[in-house]
């Protein structure tokens, strides 16, 4: 493999991942953004994601591969169950682990404690119903190179990540930019008290965010699942990733959300040139800890309201 | 419809069945893809046992429950609020004097004398080495999160990293890693306290000190990752840490002062006392540390930072130091395990041991030291005790998820813990009722 | 010039596009009791935060005579700096350390200068013993300074406002500063109280030798304490004098009678 070929194909797989990472980092940002908190439990939205992915496919998938219509079919059926059953997560969540918390105005870290608690216990809880081995899911396509740049393939899978990362990053960016919800998320998100004040229901609009970023998070999870198979422990590292992607877009912002994931997801990916496979995630660490440190509001600076 | 699902006994009725669902679950036999309703379609009880004669699937007896829950709860809301005086008049004169200090000191000195004799009460194999891995080294790491979680209000997810610093430390300064021993020769683990006290120390304050400057919740989770690449390095660097083969033959304490030669071999009771003797110490030292000034100036800055520096407390120093000497007790007790066990293995060091401990340091009571070390036993001997006689269908694994709803259900019905500390119960109160200025959430937070 | 403890020359601080202080530039005399008063939103707990190292001004000098007269630049230190520095605070809103009570709140301010000895704190030598003996000592007389003394076990949060003002005050003076910052004293106080803290300022100032520059709203009280005035609106200085030269002044008046419809967004 030449060096140019090496390097795009790297690039390809990075840019892939990024979008996986951007869906997830979103999620982040606009739990930030209204609640000035980190969603510890997003780790298992993506993973309750991944797991509804694969139960539909392993229930409508037979023995043959499908194609062409099917194909497309399967995928949008993944990602709707992969995205209903994330909100869903998302919102009992809200409900059982944030919003008692909240009732009692308790302090940072019980809402820190309670997060990892239910993080925890979600994983492990699929870890025991589901078993605690990695299982492939069933594949709507058969996974082939569509066509390749400067002689690195790209594959069907990449592309159909692209496409579902688009369109999902405009529709949300639409939907906060122009909708009353969007309107609610960034009100709260400047300043929660004066947005009630305003008439903004503010548990609505906590709970809405949780629906969108969750939907957000599982319809990811599924997507990773299709590609590298789904786990209990599956969320961990991708969710500590995307946390880095909002980090370093600036977290509570969305579009530097989805520009963090997808720096993040090149950066790491090429830096397999230069440290063995088994430090990349080091290397993400190592990116999380420098923009702390260096430019702890990352790229695009904080504040969901003012860049929306 | 809607105002069917609007309906307060409809939706408490709805919640009931779903806390029941969530306990069947968690209670319920291993499942797998194949068979993913495990916990609601599995056999309810096992023949032979007493339950055997109501053979059935687990979802009928769990509906149950769940009505029977449903009709307590909704009792408790028109009742409970006698039962609540009734209970808090019997418990009010044991209270009142549990929070003066004479009668602590007694309980403390009466726990030393118990846990002194215990050794010589149970003589279970099992229980024995329980005692000191499980259980003694629990409580010392729990008291040392808690000067991190509690004293200095940070949350640390990445405890295990200090600990595995700590163990591996053991097996270089005594030789049994690839890496040549520190000066050229094999020490004796004691020799190796002071080192690994001090590398975990070093750790604790290189990556504390950048990441202590921004928000807590930056912390929680580098430190997160921190205990997952420290991981990762002990499973790689195989010329230093032996790779995820671990490392074996760590040698056991010894000591030779002069005619004194001893010898801690297999047996667990001789590191049951050693420990202890640690644990003491330790404990000893935290709470005079707690009511220090710098103690007190732990809790000035967990409850108003700004007014805090505004007296000339530099609270990232603090902050560093809580952090260092968190890790450095951990560091400690991996130098117990380390020389206990003889051998270590990266496998041992995961999220769920840092999670582990933080789960005794919540459950008992963040910031009480006493608490902590209730909690600890309780929790441990709890664990123990599931995994020596299991009940049926129970495996070690489902302990997590049992850990994980203790943490949520914690922070939801009793946030300052089992026994809480007085400084952190008046906190949580007056952060409850919008005084104070303990990290506030919702209403702007510091830069 | 030598006796200034304050001196702040064209001092600028910027917030976004938003200018709070525009090129201000006041002083300080050693030993007085001075005041800087103005509209809402005219840049007073900014100069505030700029004196005692919150904010970071991006232009001009504040330089602050410390203990053994030697001249202190205050941009670029760090609050607990600032505070070591021998410069007091208090708050518009008094913020103690609320489930402490009275006794360890001053308690607090009295050691936080000591080097930090967490080996001597965890085996309580007698260095520690000697410095805890002193420290409380010294808390014990201010709070009687302060006329505090049977609240010393209160929880400060159970305290009424005019004891928590009373108590900020001798959480600052445990710090021995040169000069104590007053936000507000008398806000939320009844009149009573406000007598009190009138005495209780000049007493800082007469007996213990520090000097008070404080901000209020409640004219009358600056107006009977002061011995010398600023006037800021809109982030600049407008005004300086007595406080007889201040009641006479056009431009005073002016902005106290305009202000009331116009309010700008004070950066706190």
């Amino acid at each position: 493999m030449t060096l140019r070929r090496e390097f795009w194909y790297l690039f390809v797989g990075g840019v892939a991942n990024g979008f996986l990472y951007g869906m997830v980092a979103v999620g982040y940002t606009l739990v930030y953004g209204v609640l000035r908190l980190i969603n510890f439990a997003h780790s298992e939205i993506f993973m309750s994601g991944g797991f509804a992915g694969y139960f539909v496919m392993k229930a409508m998938i037979g023995s043959s591969v499908p194609s062409g219509f099917a194909t497309v079919y399967l995928i949008v059926i993944g990602i709707v169950a992969g995205g209903v059953v994330g909100a869903i997560v998302a919102t009992l969540l809200e409900r059982v682990a944030y919003r008692p918390l909240r009732r009692r105005n308790a302090p940072k870290l019980a809402y820190l404690i309670s997060a990892i608690g239910s993080s925890y216990f979600l994983f492990n809880l699929a870890g025991k119903e589901f078993g605690r081995y990695s299982i492939s899911v069933p594949q709507p396509y058969v996974n082939h190179t569509v066509f390749t740049i400067f002689g690195a393939p790209v594959q069907l899978y990449y592309i159909v990540i692209l496409i579902v990362g688009v369109v999902m990053f405009l529709g949300l960016d639409r939907v906060v930019a122009t909708t009353k919800l969007g309107r609610g998320i960034r009100a709260v998100a400047q300043d929660a008290e004066t947005a009630s004040l305003m008439g903004v229901n503010i548990d609505r609009t906590i709970a809405m965010t949780f629906i969108v970023g969750g939907a957000l998070g599982g319809a990811a999870g599924f997507l990773f699942g299709l590609g590298t198979g789904v786990v209990f422990t599956m969320g961990f590292t991708p969710a500590l990733k995307a946390f880095t992607a909002a980090v370093l877009g600036g977290i509570g912002n969305l579009r530097g959300a989805m520009i963090g994931g997808l720096l993040l997801g090149v950066v790491e990916s090429l830096s397999v040139v230069f440290v063995q496979a088994a430090y990349i995630d080091v290397v993400a660490f190592g990116i999380l800890v420098a923009v702390l440190l260096i430019r702890p509001t990352g790229l695009l600076g904080e504040r969901l309201g003012r860049a929306a | 419809m809607r105002t069917l699902f609007h309906n307060v006994s409809v939706r408490r009725l709805i919640s009931a069945l779903a806390v029941m669902a969530v306990v069947a679950v968690m209670t319920g036999p291993a499942g797998s893809t194949e068979t993913p309703t495990a916990g609601f379609t599995g056999s309810f009880a096992e023949k032979s046992s007493f339950f055997g004669m109501f053979e059935t699937v687990r979802w009928v007896p769990f509906l149950f429950l769940g009505l029977v829950f449903f009709s307590v709860w909704s009792l408790w809301l028109s009742r409970g609020q006698q039962v609540k005086d009734g209970v808090a008049k019997v418990f009010a004169a044991p209270r009142a004097a549990a929070e003066r200090r004479p009668v602590r000191w007694g309980i403390a000195v009466l726990l030393i004398v118990v846990a002194l004799i215990l050794p010589h009460i149970i003589t279970d194999p099992f229980w024995q080495a329980a005692m000191v891995e499980q259980i003694a080294v629990y409580v010392l790491l729990a008291v040392g999160l808690n000067v991190v979680v509690g004293f200095a209000g940070l949350l640390d997810l990445g405890f295990v990293a200090f600990y595995a610093i700590g163990a591996y430390t053991t097996a270089w300064v005594t030789g049994a890693l690839p890496l040549p021993p520190l000066f050229g020769i094999h020490m004796d683990p004691f020799f190796a306290i002071p080192i690994a006290i001090v590398i975990a120390m070093l750790a604790g304050i290189i990556l504390g000190a950048p990441t202590l400057r921004l928000r807590g919740d930056y912390l929680a989770i580098v430190t997160l990752g921190f205990g997952e690449i420290i991981t990762i390095f002990a499973n790689n660097l195989y010329g230093i840490t032996g790779g995820s083969q671990g490392t074996a033959l760590i040698p056991h304490f010894s000591l030779h002062v002069g005619p004194i030669k001893y010898l801690w071999g297999l047996t667990p009771v001789p590191y049951y006392y050693l420990t202890l003797v640690f644990v003491v110490l330790f404990l000893a030292a935290f709470s005079l540390l707690e009511h220090s000034r710098v103690g007190r100036a732990w809790t000035a800055i967990r409850e108003d930072e700004v007014a805090a520096e505004s007296v000339g407390i530099n609270p990232l120093k603090y902050k560093v130091m809580a952090f260092a000497i968190g890790a450095s007790t951990a560091g400690f007790a991996g130098v117990v395990t380390a020389s206990q066990s003889n051998n270590i293995f990266p496998s041992s060091f995961t999220l769920s041991f840092s999670i582990n401990i933080l789960v005794l340091v919540i459950f008992g009571g963040m910031g009480s030291i006493f608490g902590v070390v209730l909690g600890a036993i309780i929790i441990q001997t709890g664990s123990m005790y599931l995994l020596h006689t299991p009940p049926a269908g129970y495996q070690p694994s489902d302990l997590y998820v049992y850990l994980g709803a203790l943490l949520v259900m914690m922070m939801i019905f009793r946030p300052a813990g089992l026994v809480p500390s007085r400084r952190r119960r008046r906190e949580i109160r007056l952060s409850e009722a919008g005084e104070g200025h303990a990290d506030e959430v919702l209403t702007g937070d510091q830069p | 010039m030598s006796d200034r403890i304050f001196d702040v020359q064209n001092v600028t601080l910027r917030f976004g596009g938003v200018v709070s202080l525009n090129d201000v530039s006041l002083h300080q005399n050693r030993g007085e009791i001075l005041a800087v008063i103005g509209p809402n939103g005219a840049g007073k707990t900014s100069l505030f935060n700029s004196l005692t190292g919150v904010y970071q001004p991006q232009e001009g000098t504040i330089t602050f005579l410390g203990r053994d007269a030697k001249p202190i630049s205050i941009i670029g230190k760090k609050a607990h700096q600032v505070s070591s520095a021998g410069v007091a605070r208090t708050f518009q809103a008094s913020r103690m350390f609320s489930a402490l009570t009275a006794f360890e709140n001053v308690k607090i301010g009295a050691e936080s200068h000591r080097g930090i000895g967490v080996l001597g704190a965890m085996l309580k030598g007698p260095g520690t013993r000697k410095d805890e003996k002193s420290s409380d000592a010294k808390t014990f007389k201010l709070l009687e300074f302060v006329g505090m003394t049977e609240k010393a076990n209160v929880v400060s949060a159970s305290l009424s406002y005019g004891d928590r003002r009373r108590l900020e005050i001798a959480r600052g003076l445990a710090t021995d500063p040169q000069v104590l910052l007053l936000d507000e004293p008398a806000a939320g106080t009844n009149p009573s109280e406000k007598i009190q803290l009138t005495e209780l300022i000049r007493k800082v100032r007469d007996e213990m030798g520090v000097s008070i520059l404080l901000i209020e709203h409640d004219m009358k009280l600056v107006m009977s304490l002061a011995e010398r005035l600023y006037v800021l609106n809109f982030g600049g200085v407008i005004a300086e004098g007595t406080p007889e030269e201040i009641r006479a002044n056009p431009a005073v008046i002016e902005a106290y009678l305009g202000s009331s419809s116009v309010t700008t967004e004070e950066q706190a």
